[in-house]
């Protein structure tokens, strides 16, 4: 899967605690990101894939199951990811209100993507509080129950 | 994580992406690590960790061997008494330097034993293994990642890899191992030279190489992050994944490629394999000349194995990198804008001054080139123009190679003199905030001894030393640069404010540092 978005929004935290929860499930994990010039406000994108093994720390284009992306704006720059008939999860499926605080939207999408995964809701928690202070837990806690909450087959396929 | 396994005494280095979290990740566990001036600093003084016997490790982006290149080629022909792994941490691609060397080259040219790991476990295997061979032949060696190794996370196991424990520090007069000059070079150079026969002979058995078995019909030869793309995209070919990828073993090469009917080099970067190949008289095919450029991934690796040499997709851009709201540098590039300057730029966050809506930087080479190029220019241009020459470079950029260019001005001042304009941001803000020697704090955040730039310049000699915030005072900014420019003489000004992302964790560091003193 990729996550996506721009400098600052938490692509590569959310890519962490999914990195983490698949690991945590026993299966072998890979991860890539590009740092640098992209923390300036630029385009961020993160891979992540597991399985029972995997090569390629990259998910080939167009292979991708599922797109998590944190800015619209980003949409058409990642689409080409998605393999067709694959799940795009983008902020327009939370309401940004409802949460406790914009910047746990990364978390909320998160929580939306884990409908589809088999992993239990404590092996998330688990994950998110071993990669976030704990004074952020709470927030994020609910940010992501929000997701997995409102995110019930809501994830569309996008047109190539 | 390997270098505390391995009793790692001190590492040191210059912050380069993708190198930058290898150091940071060491001291956060526990290790001791300091960020170096430059990279060939850092080198210097892993060699002196090394010469006492103790273990180092020195780390950097793929440029910044090219800064310690001095040191490292002479390095080579010495004795080591404890170990000497330098990280080059490569970028093809790009994804954030100014280009894509292949530092592969450089263990050849300078006889340096080189390990490539190929994921986030052979990192930590290769370290360890990188620290034995050291020991084993008292010789530096090149430790060469990539960036989707650098910036890749995967799972890693630890303790695979048993080293032996590090001896004490101490010291033993050995003039003709370690003083380089001519009379005890020459034979330093033979006993290298015999080093790299007898590494070579162990690299072809057993060494860190993998045979992965399949089919005859096709044979893969491939190192580092490759290897992952040709298992991905060839799973059953046979493959012969090089971990020592220098000296290499060309007869291991020799015999797969002769058992298999197709060999194929498959390698990211220069083709530094299948030149070494057909050199020994290894016929193998290799990668046609547009897979040079750019990262290799498993599209890029079935094209080649297939032969495909239709145009590559274009990838949709993604939104540049832009200065940030609030940088400091924004005002900065607006008064260079409004001057109509002529811009000799650096390395860091204010490349992005390139950019729009700035377009206010001429020139980018190398780390430190503003102040030698600035002035190359000034020397050349005719009058109206030379005058209109700034050179622009970051706190840490100056600390890096920007001295001696100050100290060139100094000595070779131009007719129309020059502005040298030191953006202090009083961070390392395009690594991701590291200290450097102008913050007073270490890697660590410690307070320690503090390089004061304008009492660098006035010691110097240049009498035009000028000190201002250009946020807080824009226009004050733009006339104090425009006088500068309009007399004869040599100038600096330091454009001092805190980097906005960094600002609230600087006042912090030292809030913490006054209470420790107190």
């Amino acid at each position: 899967m990729v996550i996506a978005g721009l400098g600052g929004q938490g692509v590569l935290k959310a890519s962490d605690i999914l990195a983490d929860a698949a690991f945590s499930a026993g299966l072998d994990v890979k991860k890539s990101e590009l740092h640098g010039m992209s923390q300036r406000g630029g385009s961020v994108s993160s891979d992540v894939r597991f399985g029972e093994r995997v090569f390629s720390p990259m998910t080939p284009e167009g292979e991708a199951d599922f797109l998590v992306v944190i800015a619209p704006d980003q949409i058409p720059v990642n689409a080409a990811a998605l393999r067709e008939g694959g799940i795009l999860i983008e902020p327009s499926q939370i309401d940004e209100s409802s949460l406790p605080s914009k910047k746990s939207i990364n978390v909320a999408l998160l929580g939306i993507l884990s409908r589809y995964l088999p992993f239990s809701v404590d092996a998330w928690a688990a994950a998110l509080q071993r990669n976030l202070p704990e004074k952020l837990h709470e927030a994020n806690l609910m940010a992501f129950s929000i997701g997995r909450g409102n995110g019930q087959a809501c994830g569309r396929a996008v047109e190539q | 994580m390997a270098a505390i396994d391995a009793g790692v005494r001190l590492g040191t280095g210059y912050p380069g992406t993708p190198s930058t979290e290898i150091l940071e990740s060491f001291e956060s566990l526990g290790g001791r690590a300091q960020w170096s001036p430059n990279e060939k600093v850092a080198l210097e003084v892993g060699i002196g960790v090394a010469f006492a016997g103790a273990r180092a490790l020195v780390t950097m982006k793929h440029v910044g061997l090219n800064v310690a290149a001095d040191p490292l080629f002479t390095v080579a022909y010495t004795r080591l008494d404890g170990a000497l792994v330098v990280v080059s941490a490569d970028d093809p691609g790009m994804a954030s330097s100014q280009n894509e060397q292949d530092n592969r080259r450089y263990a050849l040219a300078a006889g340096v034993p080189m390990l490539e790991p190929s994921d986030s476990q052979e990192a930590y295997e290769f370290t360890l293994r990188a620290i034995e061979i050291s020991e084993r032949w008292q010789v530096p060696v090149l430790l060469r990642m990539t960036t989707r190794v650098c910036h890749s996370k995967t799972v890693v196991r630890r303790g695979t890899v048993a080293i032996p424990s590090p001896r004490p520090a101490h010291f033993e007069h050995d003039f003709g191992s370690r003083v380089m000059i001519p009379a005890y070079a020459r034979p330093a150079h033979l006993r290298l030279r015999k080093k790299l026969a007898e590494i070579a002979a162990w690299n072809e058995e057993p060494g860190p190489n993998e045979l992965v078995a399949g089919t005859p019909s096709l044979g893969v030869i491939t190192s580092g992050v490759a290897f992952q793309y040709v298992r991905e995209v060839a799973p059953t070919a046979s493959v012969l994944k090089l971990g020592m990828t220098y000296p290499l073993p060309v007869e291991r090469m020799r015999a797969f490629a002769a058992g298999v009917e197709r060999c194929i080099v498959i390698e990211e970067g220069d083709p530094y394999l299948v030149e070494a190949a057909r050199t020994a008289g290894i016929a193998v095919e290799g990668k046609p000349g547009a897979f040079r450029c750019g990262e290799l991934n498993t599209a890029r690796v079935r094209r080649i194995l297939e032969g495909d040499s239709s145009p590559e997709p274009k990838r949709v851009p993604g939104k540049p990198p832009a200065l940030c709201a609030g940088c400091p540098h924004r005002s900065v590039y607006t008064a260079l804008k409004n001057l109509n300057c002529i811009v000799s730029g650096d390395i860091g966050c204010y490349s992005l001054g390139a950019l729009p809506p700035f377009e206010a930087m001429d020139s980018l080479v190398c780390m430190g080139a503003a102040i030698g190029v600035g002035l190359g220019m000034r020397h050349s241009l005719p009058p109206e123009e030379a005058k209109r020459v700034v050179s622009v470079i970051g706190d840490s950029t100056f600390v890096h190679s920007g001295i001696t260019g100050l100290v060139e001005m100094v000595y070779n001042p131009p007719e129309s003199g020059h502005v040298v304009l030191i953006l202090d941001n009083g961070t390392t803000a395009m690594t991701g905030m590291q200290e450097h020697p102008g913050t007073g704090r270490t890697l660590a955040h410690a307070k320690t001894g503090k390089v004061v730039f304008e009492d660098l310049a006035r010691a110097l000699g240049i009498r035009n030393v000028h000190v201002i915030d250009p946020t807080l005072a824009p226009a004050k900014f733009q006339e104090l640069i425009q006088s500068c420019l309009d007399v004869p003489e040599l100038s600096v000004v330091i454009a001092r404010r805190d980097c906005l992302l960094a600002s609230r964790a600087i006042r912090e560091y030292e809030r913490c540092n006054e209470q420790q003193t107190d």
